[in-house]
């Protein structure tokens, strides 16, 4: 790996710079599995807050999962919220300091199983906030259990059998029923399988934090990711397995979208 | 001057917004829901976010949100509430954030009553929540100190970087008395907060308010520094009230309301010669242990009071450690001893043979 660095680095002055980290990332090495979408997730967030000028102005709120440690990358002021609360900090940040942008970054544990309560009732009182909802569809930091939203049939650690509706109940399609509420002035879907569908999502994420600006209400972004390491597959087998089950489950595209 | 009459949680209300308390965050429960009532009505008014939450678990995680932020900020009520809040508290007193948080504290266990009770003692000062941690605990005993001690607690949460709560009862945030307002000028007591999250400047390093030390090292020396912090809070903050205690020979102690009834009935027992003093203490964390343990070489024995099973009653062993009598005489449930049920437990200490056989000893 070094010396692939190195011989980057001679290289350098014959090649012309296409992309550079925005300042909004710390210099961490992240600690997601390969493959994992959170990495680029945090990238499309935080180049969003850069580009727009926001950086200094902008206060996250993380969540208890794999993102737990979000602002070891994110260069901005964070906090880190109890499990599930999220929602209900970045509400409280944005009440006191209504000028700042505010974000919760929030895995589907999180926000879909124990904090169902503070996301409806964020979104339902139309905090003017960002909701960044990151779905994989399983717990991965503890191990790979069911997760609200894990796909029915879906093998995980304590569904051994695949997630069987009768008793371990349906995926749990948070992103959907929020769309419902008036509260909500912008609900979209999207995923980071393609460098096309990260673009899309990098788009709605500028859109929904310059409606904040606007101070037009929630805005709710679930993106479809992965979790090889959960799956157990090869980061590659895991886009594909995403294709083909989580987004017939969960299609991208605007769930709600301004008048 | 300011004079009025209120009731409890009314005055505590008032004096959080001459507090300066920038925001509130709470959920209606019985007996302290005129808090939230207050602030709706007065405190939006007079420059005070406030919010009613979906819950107990979103008020103290909005409280922490808000005291990150930097803003002085609160939380109240009662005893079912605030065991939904103690996770968030546990966080809170980690992250070292300031903040308010009042019990209004009701009969228990489970769902109980909504009467008087100082049955969330232990809850109150030994944690209450998981993990290594205390509250500065602070009980008032009448509606002025309802008033009084919230200017106080603001003051000490931002000195300490460390939760403070109120831990009044049922009665004491319903009864109505005479109350004055104190003068306070919230600009000469705000302090400070660089380490907020409030947006990062370039000019200097990402702000983190987290719980969150994965690395045991760390953890160990978060709870060094916290421990540390509370040591210097019981040497500097102890706080009670001494009455009658000069020439006693016996000495009740009991905190909030169950001191007043104590206090009635140290006068009847003195108007029968009886040598009985009060020691009060209002800082329930830090307790008063020295001041407790200095009694004893000069008393015969001592009662503690309480409106619960017997609670405060081990701090006060712990302080004596044995080397006089401690009696207890509780009431629970919601209900509040009557000064001559009081009268009885002293006179029962020093072996005048009780009228009628008490309704609860322990």
């Amino acid at each position: 790996m070094t010396n692939e660095l190195d011989t980057l680095a001679l290289d350098k002055e014959e090649m012309e710079c296409v992309y550079v980290k925005p300042s909004t990332l710390t210099e961490a090495r992240m600690h997601y599995c390969p493959g994992c979408g959170h990495g680029v997730a945090h990238r499309v967030l935080m180049e969003a807050v850069e580009e727009l000028g926001l950086a200094e102005k902008t206060v996250g709120v993380a969540p208890v999962g794999c993102s737990v440690f979000a602002y070891h990358y994110m260069n901005i002021d964070m906090q880190e919220a109890a499990h599930g609360r999220a929602s209900a900090v970045a509400t409280a940040i944005k009440r006191v300091l209504p000028d700042r942008i505010v974000f919760s970054y929030q895995g589907d544990g999180d926000l879909a199983a124990i904090g169902t309560a503070e996301t409806i009732h964020t979104v339902n009182r139309g905090e003017n906030i960002l909701i960044l909802f990151i779905n994989n569809a399983i717990y991965g930091m503890t191990g790979g259990q069911m997760a609200p939203t894990t796909l029915p049939g879906m093998k995980t650690t304590t569904t051994p059998f695949g997630r069987d509706v009768s008793t371990a109940g349906f995926p749990l399609k948070m992103t959907d029923l929020v769309s419902h509420l008036p509260g909500a002035y912008y609900v979209s879907r999207h995923s980071v399988h393609t460098p096309n569908a990260v673009r899309k999502l990098k788009k709605a994420i500028t859109k929904s934090l310059q409606y904040q600006m606007e101070g037009k209400g929630t805005c709710f972004i679930e993106v479809v990711s992965n979790c090889p390491s959960g799956w157990k597959m090869t980061p590659r087998q895991a886009n594909e397995w995403l294709v083909e089950n989580m987004l017939k489950e969960y299609p991208v595209g605007d769930l709600k979208v301004p008048a | 001057m300011d004079i009025r009459l209120m009731k409890g949680n009314e005055a505590l209300a008032e004096a959080a917004i001459r507090a300066g308390c920038q925001a509130y965050f709470g959920y209606p429960i019985t007996p302290q829901s005129e808090v939230l009532e207050y602030l709706m009505a007065e405190g939006t008014q007079r420059g005070m976010m406030v919010l009613q939450a979906e819950s107990e678990v979103a008020s103290i995680n909005m409280v922490y949100g808000a005291a990150g932020a930097g803003t002085r900020v609160m939380t109240s009520s009662s005893s079912p509430g605030i065991s939904l809040m103690q996770e968030g508290l546990s966080y809170i007193a980690c992250a070292e954030l300031p903040c308010l948080v009042v019990n209004v504290n009701r009969g228990g266990p489970g769902l109980g009553t909504i009467q008087p009770s100082q049955g969330d003692y232990f809850q109150a000062t030994k944690g209450g929540g998981h993990g290594d941690y205390r509250l500065i605990v602070l009980a008032p005993a009448s509606v002025q100190e309802m008033a009084d001690f919230v200017y106080d607690a603001f003051d000490l949460a931002d000195k300490y970087r460390n939760p403070v709560m109120i831990l009044a009862d049922g009665a004491l945030g319903q009864m109505m008395e005479k109350v004055e307002f104190r003068n306070y000028d919230p600009q000469q007591h705000l302090v400070p907060k660089p380490w907020a999250t409030v947006g990062k400047p370039a000019s200097r390093a990402a702000n983190v308010i987290t719980s969150l030390h994965i690395r045991p090292e760390k953890m160990e020396q978060i709870n060094l520094n916290l421990q540390q912090k509370y040591k210097e809070i019981a040497e500097k903050e102890v706080r009670f009230e001494r009455v009658y205690v000069d020439d006693a020979q016996y000495i009740v102690v009991a905190y909030g309301l169950a001191a007043r009834v104590a206090h009635r009935a140290i006068e009847m027992a003195r108007e029968k010669g009886i040598r009985v003093g009060l020691l009060r203490p209002i800082s329930l964390f830090p307790f008063p242990t020295n001041e407790i343990r200095s009694l004893v070489p000069l008393i015969d024995g001592m009662l503690v009071v309480e409106m619960n099973a017997g609670q405060m009653v081990e701090d006060v062993r712990l302080a004596v450690e044995g080397q006089v009598p401690v009696s207890f005489y509780g009431r629970m449930g919601g209900i509040v001893p009557m000064p001559d049920e009081v009268l009885r437990a002293i006179e029962s200490l020093i072996g005048v043979p009780a009228q009628q056989p008490m309704e609860v000893t322990i």
